[in-house]
Formats: C-alpha cells, structure tokens, sequence
C-alpha cells in the first residue's frame, strides 16, 4: 500500500519531463507548419496559432517548378544515392562482419575519418573537377558526394546488424538440403532485411539533409535540391514576401521525416545506437 | 563482440593443425581474401576517388594563384595563399567564431543530450512517444528548421522576437546571433548527442546501480561514480562525433545571419571565397587549413580520452 502513491507520484514525475521533451521537439515545427498555414495578412502578426487559416501557400509553391522540379531532384538523388549506397555498403559491410582479409581495418579507418570529415574541405576542390569532368549542376554531381558520405554511415550499421545475425542457420539450411541460393533467399534475407531497411532510412535522410553541396555545386534547376532552392525562393513576384511559402515548402520537406519517425521509430534508434556501442 | 569470441579458437585452431591441413586452409583463407577485397573495392574505390583524390588536389591548388576570374593567371606560389589566409583578420575571426559555438553548444548538448537520454531509456510512461518526438529535431532538414528560428526571431513576424522590448532585432547583433545560431544547433543535434549517450546508458548493469545503492550512494553519486565511468567510450563518441560536426557548422548560420557581423563560420567563409570570390587557390588553403584543424582536434581527443581511458579510478585518486 505504501508504494502504491509513490509509484504513482514516480510516473507523474516521469510524465512531466515526457512532456517537457515533447513540447522542446516540437515548437520549431508547429512554428513553421502555423507560418505556411497564415494568410498573407496575418503572416506577420507574431501569433503562434494562425488567426485564419489557409492552404493557399501550399497552392501556390505546387504551382511553381520553383519548387516542384527541386523536389523532384531531391527526392530522386536522395533515392539513387540511398540504393547505391545501401547496396555497396551492404557488400562491404558482410565482408567486414564475415570475413578475415587483411585491410579490413584500413577500410574501417578510412571510413571513420571520412564520416569525421569536414564536407567543406572537399568543396572547393570538387567544385573545380566537376566543373572540367562536366559534372557541375548535374544529379551525378551530388549523388557522388552523397554515396561518399554515406556510405560510412551504411557500412557501420550494416556490419553492426550483420554480426548480430545468427549465420550457423545458413549451414543448417544447406544440411537440410537447401540450395546456396534457396539457403540465402529463404533464410539470411530475412534476417538481414531490417537492418538494410533501417540503413537505407538512415542514408536517406543524411542526403535528403544536405545543405553545402546541394548549394556549392548546383547552379540552376536542373539539379538544385529543396534545401538550396528555398535560400533562392522569392513570392509569386519579385515584391511578394516569401515568408509563408518558404515556411510550406520546408513543412513539405519535413513529412518525410515525420513519417519515418512515426513509423519507423524503434528501427531509427536501434541503427543509430547499435553503431555507437561498437564505437 | 561475439563475432570476436568465435573467432578467435578459429585461428587457434588453424596454427595447430597439421601441415597437409594447414596448406588446405590457406587456399580457403586465400578465397576469403579475395572475396574479402572484391567486396570491399567499390566501396573503397568510391570514397577513394571522392575524397582521396581532391584532397590531394586541393593540397596542390593551394599552392597556386588561382582565380577563375583571371584564369591565364594560374602560377605556382608556394605558401602565399596560406599566408594571405592567415594573416587575415576575417579568417581568425571566424575561426574564433566557430571555435566559440562549437565549444558552446557541445557543451549544453552534452548536459542537455545525457538528461534526454536518461528520460528516453528509464522513463516509466510514454517511452515509445519520448523517443518518436526525439527523432524529429534529429531527422529535420536543417535548413528548414532553420527557417522556423530565422521567423521565430524576426521582429514582428516572429513569437520570439515579440517578446523582447519593441524595435529590438536579435538577428543583427553580434552577441544576441551568436546565442539564436547555438539555440538553432543545440535544438536540432541534442537528440542525436542522446542517441549515442543512450547507447552508452544500456551497458551499465542494474545489478551495480543496484548495488552501489545498497552501499548508500545516493542518485547524484551513482551517476558519477558508476554510470559516467561505465558510459565513458560512448561519451567520448559522442562528444567525438559532436564535436567534429559542430566545426563544421554552415546551414544554420547561413539562413539566420548569412555570415553578418561577423558571425561567419570557416565553412562559410570558405564557401563565399569559393562562390563569390571564385579564387580556387585561396579557397583550397582554407580548406586545407580546416582538414588540418580537424585532424588536430580528432588527434587531442583520442589522445586526452585514450590515456584517461585505462584506469581511470586510479586518475581520480591522484
């Protein structure tokens, strides 16, 4: 009986700072989705919660290849960059896991230092080779950059979920009679498959992030992604605030996020602290 | 780990065993080798050539004069370009800049990042919720979360700004930036400071928080004596990691202030060298300059935690 109350009170305590957490995550992102929801009078009126609301901001940067085509790129660099880097991560990463070669350690080395290693370095002299190579404000442009970035990332975590995969049942599935092929779709595909699922969420989003390539090496539409066209956003003319669409366009580029979050959340957390633990 | 424990009677096995076995093995040990490498070549080829090969690049592009507005003028010029970067007062006041903000906000991250991660693993209600609305300032593209503070602190516009006496713009002074560019950074890299400290919270066993408590520690001494030694490797990644990547800061502080009053960063400041300066010999000693300080704070780290790391009791007696 006498813990009852102070269990009771431990959760109420618990339940404060819950609340606490959830209020500091998510003010900047009410803020922002309450912007693209104002109408342009009231934009400016410093309310948190919009006086009237409105969709028109949402209307108008789907009316403009301003937006579209950046979001276009974005989401398919971001996905050519994910699949190339999750698959030769995926290689790499059942080689450091499973197999004993010498340089494996280099290899792992190598990557650390690249992850540590500060992008904007790597800008000026990339700026000058894609521009002889004619890879200056392309897609491949950008994807390069992305796959190098991430594919430390994709090599950590994937040999972190490979080791935890128990590999005696691929013997045992040969024993039974399985094929090398039947062994491997039947019974490590499976098991593999969370962890490749949560990487390419990680990877994903590292290159639907990026902000310093995505604007040091684009100069048009061709391949600008979101991120850098928003700082090049203007209203529907010259003289109109770009405040409220600026505000939907970076709500568009924030659903992803979210649903990936919502959805994929104990995934999330899970890749990034198994990576962390092997440090 | 455990791929380490089965490993090793493997290899103890393969010294031991007879010399016909022993050639039969190498062969298998010489197919695992070049599966290995073969696996690892992409990969390595890419990082290779995307990183390798212009780092080397801008090693010798910082030894010419080179400006893309005067290309016939392109010269060998041994150190001038780092002694034009150096003896630049701009370059050391972002230097100093970014210096402030990296050791300010890695600071409160840490503080901050080990009290969100306490709540995220033994919060007794609501962990999976903790943990989703955790992720979101992690997974935010930063710019646009950068746009949110930008409005935030905009007078008029913004519920911040609007707090403050009227007339008052935080975003263009020094002091006032400074504190919004750390507030921007510490919201949105907090979560992911509390990811790897949480990865470090799950290896200290109950049995010694509980054991520590029956000896009469009480929670701020379980917390230093027992936790934060166990947690010590995921601490140094983490502040590792943090640390880097704070040096590295330039979305933030180019949608808040756009480098003004003197709030640039290196990164920015190498960034508009590059863009409006188009001087690709300057811009390549900046970024080697960069590369060298973050090689250097990666070496003091490894090397200040490394030492620290074995017998720490005994650090703390002495």
């Amino acid at each position: 009986m006498a813990m009852q109350p102070a269990t009771a009170g431990r959760k109420a305590r618990w339940a404060l700072l819950d609340i606490v957490v959830v209020v500091y995550a998510l003010v900047p992102v009410l803020w922002i989705a309450s912007l693209s929801l104002k109408t342009k009078d009231t934009v400016a009126d410093g309310n948190f919660v919009p006086r009237e609301w409105t969709l028109q901001n949402y209307r108008d940067i789907f009316a403009t290849t301003e937006f579209i085509r950046p979001l276009f790129n974005s989401i398919g660099i971001a996905l050519i960059a994910t699949f190339i880097a999750v698959v030769l991560g995926m290689m790499a990463a059942y080689a450091i896991a499973r197999l004993d070669f010498p340089g494996k350690k280099l290899l792992v080395g190598v990557s650390l230092l690249i992850a540590m290693f500060p992008q904007i370095s790597l800008v000026t002299p990339l700026f000058n080779i894609e521009r002889e190579l004619g890879l200056f404000d392309t897609w491949p442009g950008l994807i390069l950059p992305y796959i190098t970035f991430a594919l430390p990332l994709a090599i950590y975590t994937l040999s972190s979920f490979f080791r935890e995969i128990p590999w005696e049942l691929e013997k045992a599935a040969k024993m039974d009679g399985a094929t090398p092929a039947q062994a491997f779709r039947r019974v490590i595909a499976p098991l593999a498959a969370p962890g490749v699922f949560t990487t390419a969420i990680l990877v994903f989003i590292l290159c639907w992030n990026d902000f310093l390539f995505a604007i040091s090496l684009t100069s048009t539409e061709a391949s600008r992604t979101v991120p850098a066209a928003l700082s090049f956003f203007t209203g529907t003319s010259q003289f109109d605030d770009p405040t409220g669409t600026i505000s939907a366009a970076a709500v568009v580029i924030t659903i992803p996020i979210i649903l990936f979050v919502l959805f994929f959340q104990r995934r999330i957390v899970a890749g990034l602290t198994s990576g962390a633990v092997k440090g | 780990m455990s791929h380490a424990v089965t490993d090793a009677p493997g290899e103890e096995s393969a010294a031991s065993t007879e010399p016909p076995k022993k050639a039969k093995l190498s062969e298998g040990r010489k197919a695992e080798r070049r599966l290995g490498w073969l696996l690892c070549a992409p990969a390595a080829i890419v990082m290779l050539a995307v990183t390798g090969y212009p780092i080397v690049y801008s090693i010798w592009l910082s030894l010419q004069r080179y400006d893309l507005r005067f290309p016939g003028e392109q010269e060998f010029v041994g150190l001038d370009n780092y002694i034009a970067v150096l003896s630049n007062p701009y370059w050391w006041t972002a230097f100093g800049t970014t210096m402030l903000i990296t050791v300010v906000t890695v600071a409160i991250e840490f503080v901050l990042g080990m009290a969100l991660a306490l709540v995220m693993h033994r919060t007794l209600v609501g962990r999976g919720l903790v943990r989703t609305v955790a992720l979101i300032p992690y997974g935010i593209v930063t710019v646009a979360a950068a746009f949110s503070w930008y409005y935030a602190w905009t007078p008029e516009t913004g519920y911040l700004a609007n707090l403050f006496a009227d007339g008052s713009a935080p975003l263009t002074e020094y002091g006032s930036s400074l504190l919004i560019i750390a507030l921007a950074e510490v919201w949105k890299t907090t979560p992911f400071m509390a990811l790897l400290l949480m990865a470090g919270l799950a290896l200290v066993p109950d049995d010694l928080m509980r054991a520590a408590s029956m000896d009469g520690a009480n929670a701020w001494q379980r917390f230093t004596k027992v936790m934060l030694p166990v947690m010590k490797p995921a601490i140094l990644v983490a502040l590792l990691f943090r640390t880097l990547d704070a040096f590295r800061i330039f979305d933030n502080i180019f949608v808040l202030t756009g480098g003004s009053n003197d709030t640039s960063s290196v990164s920015m400041q190498t960034y508009n060298n590059l863009i409006k300066g188009l001087n690709l010999g300057i811009g390549s000693a900046m970024a080697v300059l960069i590369f060298l300080t973050v090689a250097l704070i990666a070496f003091l780290f490894v090397k200040g935690f490394g030492t620290a790391a074995p017998g720490s009791d005994d650090g703390g007696k002495r």
